[in-house]
């Protein structure tokens, strides 16, 4: 492969590129996998238009791994040996100074189920917890993460048994396209002890109120969940959700499948629209 | 973002001995907002300390001095934490409900006390490279004084800033008679009343308060008072929660009898610092409590303003806002 592209002539930056994208072996998500074997199925030449074309994001999206604290690339300025511990395992890095906890979760570690939004702490969709508190990634340097405990929305699950949270999200359909929800969810699963340990909101009626356990009304769900952004608008929803695994009681899902009923009503209804 | 140094310290004193060694250094806390401005090439430091390990962040009773029996803040003790402990709670809900009704649950698990008075402020203008701003960059004028200055001052600008001072936090400090603990360069501690802390434009907007470089906010104290059953913070945004202040009021009265013994108002999303209404304050004074009175206070004290072109709406809302507070906090400050 690598004799075909030079065949091409490609530039340096193109040949790094394409180095990088074809000889990486180590484990790869599904979806670096396909892009890999898509490349390696087409010909050089379509690879590397693909090359140029990619040049721009390939630093966003191309799976470059920068493996561990030896083999630390010459990218990194600012070294900080960081050692932390994210979803109960070990892990030891070397982070550029300037690298966020989110693009060190993402891009090093490869849990990319915490998203990027807005990268600026204004949508949530980054959210995770750190000894036991909802914060923003996206806002954290991975340098001030020394011995902290960090968990994803990967670490949430037990084996395959979903968390009470993420369960919930799906019996109420709590999102639509799915991109806010690994944030949705982290945050949810802290209010939960929030609520708990008795904490305070901005709607909460009496703060002088000795603290104990509250008992949320929506009002409360909703302010308390307004630093998570869902463009998509399934609040009602995720509202729904968190309802349910804070009461521990049944809510009533707002939507169901159709039954053999429903079908009818409506083809019956779709009939009636043609004939008229 | 641009390549910084990044520095662990040991204690205090090696903190403020870093940050004053480096005119281009900055302290490290939360991170919340010089973070989002670093990202946004806003702020260009070269270096950030981190403090976030360092141990100020207890809260407890002032046991000694001026502010005895008050309650003491730790400077790197987080938002959350503050707004939630039994003293604040119990004694000085003003507090807690103003640092409730700022940013989001998680921004305030992350930010601290001191930085909460150290951020900057959300004038578009100043976030945006593009534009002129004698804060961000002095002499390149102001963008907002005749641009789109909806969220602006109405109290106390500059023909060089109109920006205002975004926390919530701060306007119930300042209504409280707060005090900021300082450990200066020299080793040796100060301490700034709340209402010098801020600092009106001039023709130094880039100095958004009076601490110097190396400075560290070690504690916030809050003298003892007797409003704790009667305060309130009210807060008008464009959304109900996660927005910045169209207008804010902390409103705290000590009645006597049918008399008002002691009130203190304070604005927020009005001026370049947390605005302490002191014309209403001195009108209500001696005053029954009653609505008639609070509007007039309200009057009073909005008659000072001077709005820019698209944000007049301020003026009525103000009024508004500060009677609508004050009739809170006689019914106990209950939401």
């Amino acid at each position: 492969m690598e004799d075909e592209s030079k065949e091409l002539k490609l530039t340096d930056d193109e040949q790094e590129l394409l180095t990088e994208l074809l000889n990486d072996s180590a484990k790869l998500s599904e979806t670096g996998k396909s892009r890999r074997q898509f490349l390696r199925n087409v010909s050089a030449a379509s690879a590397a238009i693909l090359a140029t074309q990619m040049l721009a994001e390939q630093k966003i999206v191309a799976y470059t791994p920068i493996e561990n604290v030896s083999g630390a690339s010459s990218a990194i300025e600012n070294g900080v040996k960081v050692v932390m511990k994210v979803n109960g395992a070990e892990k030891s890095l070397n982070v550029d100074s300037r690298m966020t906890l989110l693009d060190a979760l993402r891009e090093r570690l490869e849990l990319t189920g915490s998203k990027k939004g807005c990268d600026h702490g204004q949508c949530g969709a980054c959210t995770v917890i750190i000894e036991g508190r909802r914060v923003l990634s996206c806002l954290t340097l991975a340098a001030t993460c020394e011995g902290k405990e960090v968990t994803t929305i990967e670490g949430l699950a037990k084996g395959d048994a979903l968390h009470p949270m993420q369960a919930a999200f799906v019996k109420h359909d709590g999102f639509q396209c799915g991109y806010c929800t690994p944030g949705q969810i982290c945050s949810a699963v802290a209010l939960l002890s929030e609520a708990k340990n008795g904490e305070a909101s901005y709607v909460t009626a009496d703060v002088r109120a000795k603290a104990r356990a509250i008992q949320l009304s929506d009002d409360e769900i909703r302010e308390r969940m307004s630093g998570n952004i869902c463009r998509c608008g399934a609040y009602p929803n995720i509202v729904a959700a968190i309802k349910e695994v804070h009461t521990g009681k049944d809510v009533a899902q707002t939507w169901q499948f159709a039954g053999e009923t429903g079908v009818a009503i409506f083809e019956n209804a779709e009939m009636n629209k043609e004939g008229a | 973002m641009r390549p910084f140094k990044f520095t662990k310290v040991n204690d205090a004193a090696n903190a403020v001995q870093t940050v004053a060694a480096n005119a281009n250094s900055k302290f490290l806390a939360g991170g919340t907002n010089i973070l989002d401005l670093m990202k946004e090439d806003v702020m260009r430091p070269d270096e950030l300390v981190d403090v976030t390990r360092l141990n100020l962040t207890q809260i407890k009773t002032v046991s000694g001095g001026v502010n005895k029996g008050g309650v003491s803040i730790g400077g790197l003790g987080k938002n959350t934490d503050a707004a939630n402990h039994p003293l604040i709670r119990q004694n000085f809900p003003l507090l807690t409900q103003a640092i409730l009704a700022g940013a989001s649950a998680q921004i305030r698990n992350m930010a601290t006390n001191g930085g909460n008075l150290n951020q900057r402020t959300r004038c578009s203008y100043f976030y945006d490279v593009a534009m002129p701003c004698n804060k961000r960059e002095p002499g390149t004028g102001c963008g907002a004084l005749e641009g789109i200055n909806r969220m602006h001052a109405v109290f106390g600008w500059s023909n060089d800033c109109v920006a205002v001072h975004p926390s919530d936090m701060c306007v119930a400090l300042v209504a409280l008679d707060a005090v900021v603990k300082v450990q200066g360069t020299d080793g040796a501690e100060r301490s700034i009343p709340f209402i010098d802390y801020h600092r009106l434009p001039g023709n130094t907007p880039q100095k958004d308060n009076n601490l110097n470089q190396g400075e560290l906010i070690t504690a916030i104290e809050i003298p003892k008072n007797n409003f704790s059953d009667k305060s309130y913070y009210l807060k008008v945004r464009d959304r109900a929660s996660y927005a910045f202040a169209l207008v804010s009021v902390a409103a705290a009265l000590e009645i006597n009898g049918n008399k008002i013994k002691q009130a203190r108002v304070a604005m927020g999303g009005v001026a370049h610092k947390p605005w302490r209404a002191t014309e209403a304050e001195k009108f209500l004074t001696g005053k029954e409590a009653t609505e008639a009175n609070f509007k007039q206070a309200a009057e009073m004290e909005m008659k000072q303003a001077k709005p820019l072109e698209y944000n007049k709406f301020k003026v009525e809302l103000g009024k508004r806002a500060i009677v609508r507070a004050l009739m809170q906090a006689m019914n106990g400050g209950k939401v």
